[in-house]
């Protein structure tokens, strides 16, 4: 054990760290601009210094930025010293000389880093009394505010933007006093992490411009721990709403899955929780109802009915189990394709079946050799691309290391490494952000997608099926691949369901299972559509085209769907057949769909901010989100509204259901795959000493006594949380909160997102009680039984095209989609054609392309690319008006389409 | 006294062409390390000879290339550092201009010595006339086959660039001058790695100036022992010494590290203009302590400057005289240190401009007693180690010893709020 000598006591510094992060992870406050635990030291702002000395005689010592040193033993240092004091305050005194001192009308003000390290420092007086530089602030497009007179140039925007995060439009110009950080011109950043900016800038320059549209304070939010809506890996969230509205999305650290970041989709996806498409009120046969009547309509419709439930992957595990006890085993339906059904299915059952285990996002950023098979990873699961971009470092940082260059000596390293990247081989149908950090891409259609995988498989282990037709380019590029596999340390191939192909994960599957024999390190990644399509499919359930026989075989007569759109999950002919036939249509769901507008009774559900719920990541890792606020409507989650009816119906099981914690516990009991959900976080009935409830606004919450005085002049009690042991008020605990259940982040003196290197172990480690949330499946399986059936080789066929989706960041994903600032982001829909055969066709860039596929007609713009393999057609997924359609499928080329029904056109 | 540096050089200010260089021994130290001397051993010869480096710093030449691992892949580089930019200096100009082929013999020596591959020039974007000396020079060295593969039989292959900077003070040290040469900003790099390790584009490296590189051939030629005696004192070598300001003959000479500030002042330079009086000098360059009257006998070496609590720094002395305003004098200084700071370290970035508006406050008789104090801790705290690179205590040093030695000049504009 080394010994660091602090101020003469000594500690335990713990190994490999600069001396910054060991004076911080010991809890000492020493303040620092540049550094930041995922980005690492370059030494810019010179704040973080301290006096170190020769030895335990050396009184005079020399001032050293703590961040550029590495701890090394019997080593000594001083915080306290009188001339490292000083000097840390006049840096701060420089920094002040041009920053502005308009935190009352700034944005960041009261949760600013920059403010925080200047009471830290004690600099308090100016004495600059010269004019302060200006600058011109730049449109940077809907999510991200510029003001860049805040500067203080500590360089941590452009590091993680361009270094950490592979962004090309946001840079350093200019020199001396006059350095600039923006865009070469104004426009739109184009990085899908851009929103991190406001986070990692320590200071109000980038700020979220969507909170600015409903500013409040952030210590006037009321905040709760969150899981994000948006795609499968789970992102913690911090979600804050002032006067009823939701206002922002942040960063909740998790050592394990996000980190420090977020994407964009998950940042400023939120807006559809404000959404004019919000249900507010109950409907019954198209008439505004109160809660009575509503529960009355239901009641009525069901009773003595046959009653079928369609559940969803966008809906927590609780609102999914209480309408399957509701409607029964039997007649519960999972409200997704067949083919995402059995694609859940597989996915599982490799997870838990086979022998490889799946790594969390950060074991990704440490794996040494990516394979990716099929999946758009900045467009479907983009966090989990952040991830693999961290990847490629590994070989080259051991090789920086072995030079004696650490990992957190950041500019150091990245000298040193120049342009070498660790092996990374993406293997997609078009082109992706990734591709420029791969060692190797591969453009095909999604069945050569899987033959190459296959094919990678056989060469590292001869017992998995090979591949026969192999082109000589394709056997070179297997063999390759599979070497450096398996000349990796820490392997992972990563997969998932976007190319909606079974094929490519039971390939993905051969993969790493084949690596498995040779390296128990092997990872697998299995990324599926929605935000608890996992859950879902951990829960069992039926088919939802058993749904559709049910009711028009008349098996069934009334149908409970909830927080599912069906028309994006069935072809519309069949949901619209489906639709009609059943006697009465009841939904539950938060915002205006189409399926929505089919029904006959609508119940408000709430968003993720007004529910508690539990979601289950692609990891297998079940998290729970919390309330947020009551809404003041009679909007309440799902489970609850179905509970309500379950009481008013007398229900065997349900009636005897009172609160979250009764479902999460009969859930856990007869949910044999999600077991353990119900010991996620304390229970309810939890408090912290002196018996208190953890709050969910800090002691600063301003306005409590007067912001609903215009309604009434006496306070209102807040209400009482049933379903937790955090609390809507002010008051309550006030130390640090259990790490899974972290409201918001604050520390004395540390008021800004920064504070959460106080509830670290270490910091840019786990957090203090470990990271929240438990995972469900480690793979049983000690040998793998490879998958079989390897597809036929794709040839085109002339006169045809094979129709594949392609996914947005924005768009595809139906929540965000509703976000206004999300919306203004999301592409036209246009169909994507290799330059040969647009020509074959006759077509030119934006020409319209008539064609069909199954019994749906389109008539699209058309987008040409050479990346774009021969004979595939790509269509964008889930654009919101985009019919449903299966694929990949082959288009139907006809010019003529007056057989068709109706022709969908952009 | 010899002048190996300069004595070829044909007065007219015109470059020795490679014929005339030739004639003049050029180019026999190059044949003679190729044939009979490891590459190791031409290190050792100029540790041995204790050249320290002629850009400012004066670390021991041999000493860093010791730093540079000969067995690992190529490339590896050795570049020539001619973005002279410290005001008052324009030593290496004259080399550059007028013996081209010097240098780039001293460059394919280092180069050898180090098993580099790869070298550049990286030339002052001012110098206009050594950019197309230089370019020339390298053209001819290839054509006689000093330069590319196979030197003169040898087996040891070098290519030459030469690389005009933009004009940024900052690419004179010599990590900034990496990155610049990479295409990246020019800011500095933090050490460890030192550019043996990590330099250009992240492989081993070494960054020489102009005149250090040209004595390499004399040492190879003439031995080591022959190189020390140059100078009988501390220091080994000749140096080009010169000398600006108000002086009667100003210019630069190369001498034996013995001279004195005053025989360069009064015997080399003709003495202070007529009607003007020496008040100080700075002795190496725009960022060295000034030195004053009573320091006129110090020994223009390393240690003997140093011990007069300057730096030797270039060599090149920029004079002040009594009619010029000590304030106005720092002040043109801070302004040029403050318009060149690369704006990535704090102190260096904010504080560089903020000393520029004090001192230019007191110059127009606006001063406040409280300036002085102003100026009192930028000068401590500007330090080497709190800064990121040497750029900002470079420019603290004429502030701080002006302080020292001229305070009463900084009070009495203050106290009389006259303007300079």
């Amino acid at each position: 054990m080394a010994t660091l000598y602090i101020d003469n006591k000594p500690y335990d510094p713990g190994t490999g760290k600069n001396l910054l992060e060991a004076c911080l992870s010991l809890g000492f406050d020493v303040p620092y601009f540049c550094w930041h635990p995922s980005l690492g030291s370059v030494g810019a702002c010179r704040q973080c210094a301290v006096k170190v000395y020769k030895d335990a005689d050396d009184k005079k010592g020399r001032i050293i930025m703590s961040c550029m040193e590495p701890v090394t033993d019997n080593q000594r240092i001083s915080i306290n010293d009188v001339e490292a004091k000083e000097f840390r305050g006049h840096v701060v005194e420089w920094l002040m000389t041009n920053h502005p001192h308009d935190c009352a009308v700034c944005d960041e003000g009261g949760s600013c880093h920059l403010q925080d390290m200047t009471v830290m420092t004690g600099h308090n007086y100016r004495h600059y009394t010269y004019k302060k530089r200006t600058y011109q602030n730049q449109y940077l497009g809907p999510f991200i505010n510029h003001e860049m007179n805040r500067c203080i140039q500590c360089y941590r925007c452009v590091r993680f933007y361009k270094d950490y995060a592979g962004g090309k439009d946001l840079d350093a110009f200019a020199s001396r006093n006059q350095v600039y950080f923006g865009r070469h011109e104004p426009g739109t950043l184009e990085s899908e992490f851009s929103g991190n900016l406001a986070e990692v800038c320590p200071t109000g320059v980038f700020t979220d411009k969507t909170l600015k549209e409903h500013y409040t304070r952030k210590w006037d939010l009321t905040t709760a721990p969150s899981i994000c809506q948006h795609c499968s890996l789970g992102c913690n969230t911090i979600a804050g709403e002032r006067y009823g509205e939701l206002r922002s999305i942040t960063n909740r650290y998790h050592g394990k899955v996000n980190g420090y970041f977020l994407c964009d989709r998950g940042r400023f996806g939120y807006g559809f929780v404000n959404a004019e498409g919000r249900i507010r009120k109950p409907r019954v046969n198209e008439v505004e109802a109160d809660k009575q009547q509503a529960i009355e309509a239901v009641k009525q419709a069901i009773v003595g009915q046959r009653v079928i439930g369609i559940g969803s992957p966008r809906a927590s595990l609780q609102s999914n189990f209480v309408l399957k006890a509701l409607v029964g085993e039997d007649r519960f339906y999972h409200g997704v394709s067949d083919n995402t059904h059995n694609l859940g299915e597989l996915v599982i059952k490799i997870l838990k079946e086979g022998p490889v285990r799946t790594p969390s996002m950060k074991e990704v950023e440490s794996a040494d050799a990516v394979l990716v098979l099929g999946e758009d990873l900045t467009n479907t699961a983009p966090m989990l691309a952040l991830s693999v971009r961290q990847s490629v470092r590994q070989q080259p940082l051991r090789h920086a290391a072995a030079s004696n260059i650490a990992p957190w000596n950041d500019a150091a390293a990245r000298e040193f490494i120049q342009e070498e990247k660790g092996p990374l081989y993406i293997a997609t149908v078009h082109t992706t952000k990734l591709d420029d950090v791969a060692t190797k891409t591969f453009r095909a259609a999604p069945d050569e997608i899987a033959r190459l995988g296959f094919a990678i498989a056989h060469f590292i282990n001869p017992a998995a099926p090979g591949v026969n037709n192999l082109s000589e380019a394709e056997v070179e590029l297997a063999q390759q691949i599979a070497q450096k596999l398996l000349e990796a340390k820490q392997p992972v191939v990563i997969s998932g369901t976007s190319c909606e192909s079974e094929h490519i994960v039971r390939a993905a599957a051969n993969v790493a299972w084949a690596l498995h024999e040779k390296n128990k390190q092997t990872g697998i990644v299995l990324t599926l559509p929605e935000s608890n399509s996992m859950g879902l499919a951990l829960m069992g359930g039926h088919r939802l085209h058993s749904a559709l026989d049910a009711i028009l075989n008349q098996h069934a007569d009334t149908v409970i769907i909830m927080e599912n759109d069906l028309y994006r999950h069935g072809p519309a002919s069949m949901v619209d057949e489906f639709l009609k036939t059943c006697r009465k249509v009841i939904v539950l769901d938060h915002t205006n769909t189409p399926t929505v507008e089919k029904a006959r009774i609508v119940i408000p559900s709430g968003t993720f901010a007004e529910s508690d719920g539990v979601l289950v990541n692609n990891e297998g890792r079940a998290q729970r989100f919390f309330q947020v606020y009551e809404s003041t409507d009679v909007i309440q989650e799902s489970w609850r509204w179905l509970l309500t009816i379950g009481a008013a119906i007398d229900h065997p099981r349900l009636a005897k259901w009172k609160n979250f914690e009764d479902i999460t516990r009969a859930l856990a009991q007869e949910e044999p795959q999600l077991k353990g959900v119900d010991h996620i976080t304390p229970p309810s009935s939890f408090r912290m000493a002196g018996g208190q409830r953890i709050p969910r606004e800090s002691h600063r919450y301003s306005g409590r006594t007067s912001m609903n005085a215009g309604v009434n002049v006496s306070e209102p009690k807040p209400p009482e949380d049933p379903d937790s042991s955090l609390s809507y008020t002010m008051e309550g605990y006030r130390g640090l909160a259990p790490s899974q259940m972290i409201p918001f982040f604050w520390s004395p003196g540390w008021n800004s997102i920064q504070s959460v290197n106080k509830y670290q172990d270490e910091v840019g480690h786990s957090l203090r009680d470990g990271d929240p949330g438990i995972r469900l499946l480690e793979p049983r399986g000690t040998k793998a039984t490879y998958f079989i059936g390897i597809p036929e080789q794709f040839v085109p066929r002339k006169g045809h095209l094979m129709a594949v989706h392609l996914h947005h960041i924005y768009g595809s994903e139906e929540l965000s989609a509703w976000s206004p600032p999300v919306a203004t982001r999301i592409p036209q829909p246009y169909v994507l054609l290799n330059p040969v055969d647009a020509e074959e066709r006759n077509l030119k860039a934006d020409d319209t392309f008539h064609f069909g596929i199954e019994d749906q007609a389109y008539a699209m713009p058309v987008k040409i690319s050479p990346d774009m393999p021969q004979g595939v057609a790509g269509l964008p997924y889930g654009l919101a008006g985009l019919p449903y359609v299966e694929l990949p499928s082959w288009c139907i080329l006809k010019t003529n389409m007056s057989w068709k029904k109706e022709v969908y056109t952009p | 006294m010899e002048k190996p540096l300069t004595q070829h050089m044909r007065g007219d200010g015109a470059p020795l062409s490679l014929k005339e260089y030739e004639r003049a021994g050029g180019y026999q130290a190059l044949r003679k390390a190729l044939k009979e001397i490891e590459p190791k051993a031409v290190t050792a010869l100029v540790k041995e000879s204790n050249l320290r480096g002629r850009g400012g710093a004066g670390f021991l030449t041999g000493m860093k290339w010791s730093f540079v691992p000969l067995n690992v892949p190529k490339p590896k580089y050795l570049i020539c550092n001619a973005d002279e930019m410290e005001p008052g200096t324009f030593k290496d100009r004259i080399l550059l201009e007028q013996t081209p082929h010097q240098l780039i013999e001293g460059m394919i020596l280092a180069a050898y010595a180090i098993q580099a591959d790869q070298s550049y020039v990286f030339l002052r974007w001012a110098y206009k006339l050594a950019a197309k000396v230089i370019k020339q020079a390298i053209d001819e060295a290839y054509a006689a086959g000093y330069l590319g593969k196979n030197i003169l039989g040898s087996g040891f292959d070098l290519d030459m660039h030469l690389h005009t900077g933009v004009g940024r003070y900052m690419c004179g040290e010599e990590t900034a001058l990496l990155n610049s040469l990479e295409g990246k900003r020019a800011t500095p790099r933090a050490k460890p790695p030192f550019p043996q390790i990590s330099g250009l584009f992240g492989k081993p490296t070494i960054v020489n100036n102009v005149e250090t590189l040209c004595c390499i051939p004399h040492i190879v030629n003439r031995g080591t022992d022959w190189f020390k005696n140059l100078s009988p004192g501390a220091d080994a070598g000749t140096k080009i010494y010169g000398v600006s300001g108000k002086v009667k003959k100003p210019g630069a000479w190369e001498l034996p590290m013995t001279v004195t500030m005053r025989e360069l002042i009064e015997d080399y330079a003709g003495g202070m203009q007529d009607g003007l009086k020496f008040r100080g000098a700075l002795p190496g360059g725009a960022s060295t302590d000034f030195l004053v009257e009573e320091h006129l006998d110090v020994r223009m070496d390393y240690t003997g400057v140093a011990a007069a609590g300057s730096r030797l720094g270039t060599g090149t002395m920029i004079i002040l005289d009594d009619h010029t305003s000590v304030v106005g004098f720092v002040r043109n200084l801070e302004h040029f240190f403050a318009q060149e700071s690369c704006g990535f370290c704090t102190p260096c970035r904010e504080g560089l401009p903020w000393i520029e508006k004090v001192l230019r406050t007191i110059e127009i008789g606006e001063g406040k007693p409280e300036d002085i104090k102003t100026l009192e801790f930028h000068t401590k705290y500007l330090g080497p180690g709190n800064t990121f690179c040497a750029l900002a205590p470079g420019a603290m040093e004429p502030l701080q010893s002006a302080l020292k030695y001229f305070r009463k000049d900084f009070e009495e504009l203050i106290r009389h709020k006259i303007s300079a």
